[in-house]
């Protein structure tokens, strides 16, 4: 769900950028970090707490609690609130599943 | 060894400050950013800003920053951007992560001003997706101009709970409620009275008990307090939302500090854990100096002041002296106790008695 | 009490407004009803009409004969706190400053709010639309002059 227009900022067309998630091809756009793009996506687990199991969504956006950490082109705990979206990234959790919105 | 006269940490409006005033006092100065941009937290308020004009004050937050990274780019200071300092050591030597890279930086004079992150709540299921800090928000909506969800619930009254629920409503989602467990509001009345207009209802005494949902937040079932701030049988109430806001204070990034043992203290007016410094800002460590939220939680306009003063001293213990110190100095010491001489100023001169910073 | 609920009652609002005969002319109605350090009105203002001082914290006082209700401290309140009021042929005049979407049109009716959020009984007429380049837009409107105390903003379009 991006903004549409709003009263004080100017989102500018931005170029797309393609990635996918588990496997699954998403879109996100150019300045994005991986957490919001996933969030635009409608994505709301992004990893899962270690002790219980439970599904965790992301908190911060700051890079201080680790709730985003997830697997980008094949390296384990990157935070994807602090990391741009790149074309052809390559996006996994342990979650293994996608929800697309529609 | 990267060798530098000035080493700042943290790029938001406390280490601009320090840098811009550090440079022209003749140093050589390298800031280093864990995040992608420099800024801190101003980048994403788009809201304008109270203060006095030094401070820049009906500015909005955001095109602050603009000015005080351009005043920044106008000096030679280096900027390492994706830059997370992981150690800082007695030597005055720190360790830097970038891009795969890890290497070591030496400087005269260190100013930290890593800033604070977010405190978060107990309640049953908090770790729900779709629950979110504040500042989370923001850079949702404000950076990326993606919506968090539809309808929020924003817990907790102060300037950051009051404002990001504004900032909300301006990006087209609805808030449902402002709860704040104390009895009274604890932001500006001003902030408040632009929510209570747009019909945003602000139930104090009140806390989230439980979040629900499988798998994602779905809604949340809140309790009233009384006096002792205990929950008060029989006065749950259901709001259903896809989106719960906590905003209930900051603490100071205090990390480093610890690390190098420089002597902290906490102190809950302050935010958590801070550095005891002297008038000049420095820590019991040598040649490190400390500024803006990670020495107490305030507002942006001190943290830009503090930078300044921070700056300016850290130059001096270096051996270069700003052109206009003496000036400078009285100037930026004035600004401060003005910036926390009224009634809004208590708990944050409270909380300096107590690290002895003030008689 | 404005700590608790953010409202100010009648009575806090009335004490800042002057007597109803100075208001045939537009008027500075500044609703700074605590200390907070700011002072953006004070230094904008072209004809000193507003006095803070030195302490930042104090609350502004609005000089009546001197304010031309020109707008300029309404649009740089950072706590959007300041509206400009006038009083004529029966109706009262609001300037507030604005920054939502969608923006009102001149000729449109809306919604008039009060403090507490609730929509009064009568629609306000939209007189006129400012935008400004620190986007706060101010919005000129007017409805009966009973709402002189009671009307704070709008809402939206009155179907």
């Amino acid at each position: 769900m991006r903004v549409d227009e709003h009263p004080i900022l100017k989102f500018e067309k931005k170029n797309i950028i393609h990635f996918t998630f588990n496997g699954h091809d998403m879109i996100g756009y150019d300045g994005d970090t991986i957490a919001a793009a996933l969030v635009d996506n409608g994505i709301m687990k992004f990893s899962k707490s270690v002790i219980n199991n439970r599904p965790r969504g992301f908190y911060c956006a700051i890079g201080n609690c680790d709730s985003c950490n997830m697997t980008v082109n094949n390296i384990k705990d990157v935070k994807t609130c602090m990391t741009l979206l790149e074309e052809g990234m390559k996006v996994e959790n342990e979650l293994h599943e996608v929800i697309i919105n529609d | 060894m990267i060798e530098k006269d000035l080493v700042v940490i943290g790029g938001g409006p406390a280490g601009l400050s320090a840098c811009k005033i550090a440079a022209e006092a003749g140093m050589k100065v390298a800031v280093f950013e864990r995040s992608f941009a420099l800024g801190g937290q101003l980048v994403k308020q788009t809201h304008k800003f109270f203060g006095s004009e030094s401070q820049y004050a009906k500015v909005r937050g955001m095109e602050i920053a603009k000015i005080l990274i351009k005043d920044l780019e106008k000096t030679d200071a280096e900027i390492y951007l994706n830059a997370t300092v992981v150690g800082l050591y007695k030597d005055n030597i720190i360790t830097v992560y970038q891009n795969g890279r890890y290497f070591k930086v030496k400087a005269k004079a260190i100013v930290i001003a890593t800033g604070a992150s977010e405190k978060f709540l107990a309640f049953e299921n908090n770790d729900l997706p779709g629950i979110y800090g504040a500042g989370a928000v923001q850079t949702l909506m404000n950076i990326h101009g993606v919506l968090p969800g539809k309808e929020v619930v924003m817990v907790g009254s102060g300037n950051i709970g009051l404002i990001v629920s504004y900032q909300l409503i301006q990006a087209g989602v609805k808030v449902k409620a402002l709860v704040e467990a104390a009895g009274k509001i604890g932001g500006y009345g001003v902030h408040a009275s632009k929510l209570r207009r747009l019909g945003v209802p602000i139930l104090i005494n009140t806390t989230v008990k439980r979040a629900i949902g499988k798998d994602k937040l779905e809604k949340i079932i809140t309790v009233k307090l009384d006096q002792n701030w205990n929950e008060i049988a029989g006065s749950e109430e259901e709001i259903a939302c896809d989106a719960l806001c906590i905003s209930v204070g900051l603490s100071p990034l205090h990390q480093l500090l610890s690390m190098a043992e420089a002597n902290m203290l906490y102190v809950n007016e302050l935010g958590g854990l801070v550095p005891i410094k002297t008038c000049d800002y420095e820590t019991s460590l040598k040649g490190v100096f400390a500024a803006g939220d990670v020495t107490g939680i305030e507002e942006a306009s001190s943290a830009m002041v503090e930078g300044k003063i921070a700056g300016l001293m850290a130059a001096k213990h270096s051996g270069f002296i700003h052109p206009e110190y003496e000036k400078l100095e009285n100037q930026l010491n004035s600004e401060l106790c003005v910036l926390r001489q009224g009634p809004c100023g208590e708990k944050i001169r409270c909380g300096l008695k107590k690290v002895g910073e003030l008689a | 009490m404005i700590e608790k609920d953010g409202v100010a009652t009648l009575e806090m609002v009335k004490s800042k407004f002057p007597k109803k005969e100075v208001l045939f002319r537009p008027k500075a109605i500044i609703e700074c009803y605590q200390e907070i350090p700011c002072n953006p009105c004070e230094t904008s203002c072209p004809f000193d009409a507003i006095t803070i001082g030195s302490d930042i914290n104090k609350i502004p006082q609005v000089d009546f004969d001197k304010c031309t209700g020109c707008g300029i401290c309404a649009k740089v309140c950072p706590g959007l706190a300041i509206m400009i009021v006038m009083i004529k042929n029966g109706k009262a005049y609001f300037k507030i400053p604005y920054e939502l979407l969608p923006l009102p049109l001149i000729g449109e009716k809306w919604q008039a709010v009060n403090r507490n959020g609730e929509i009064l009984d009568k629609p306000c007429f939209i007189e006129g639309v400012q935008k400004n380049k620190d986007m706060t837009t101010i919005v000129t409107v007017s409805i009966e002059q009973p709402y002189l105390y009671e009307f704070v903003t709008i809402r939206s379009k009155y179907e």
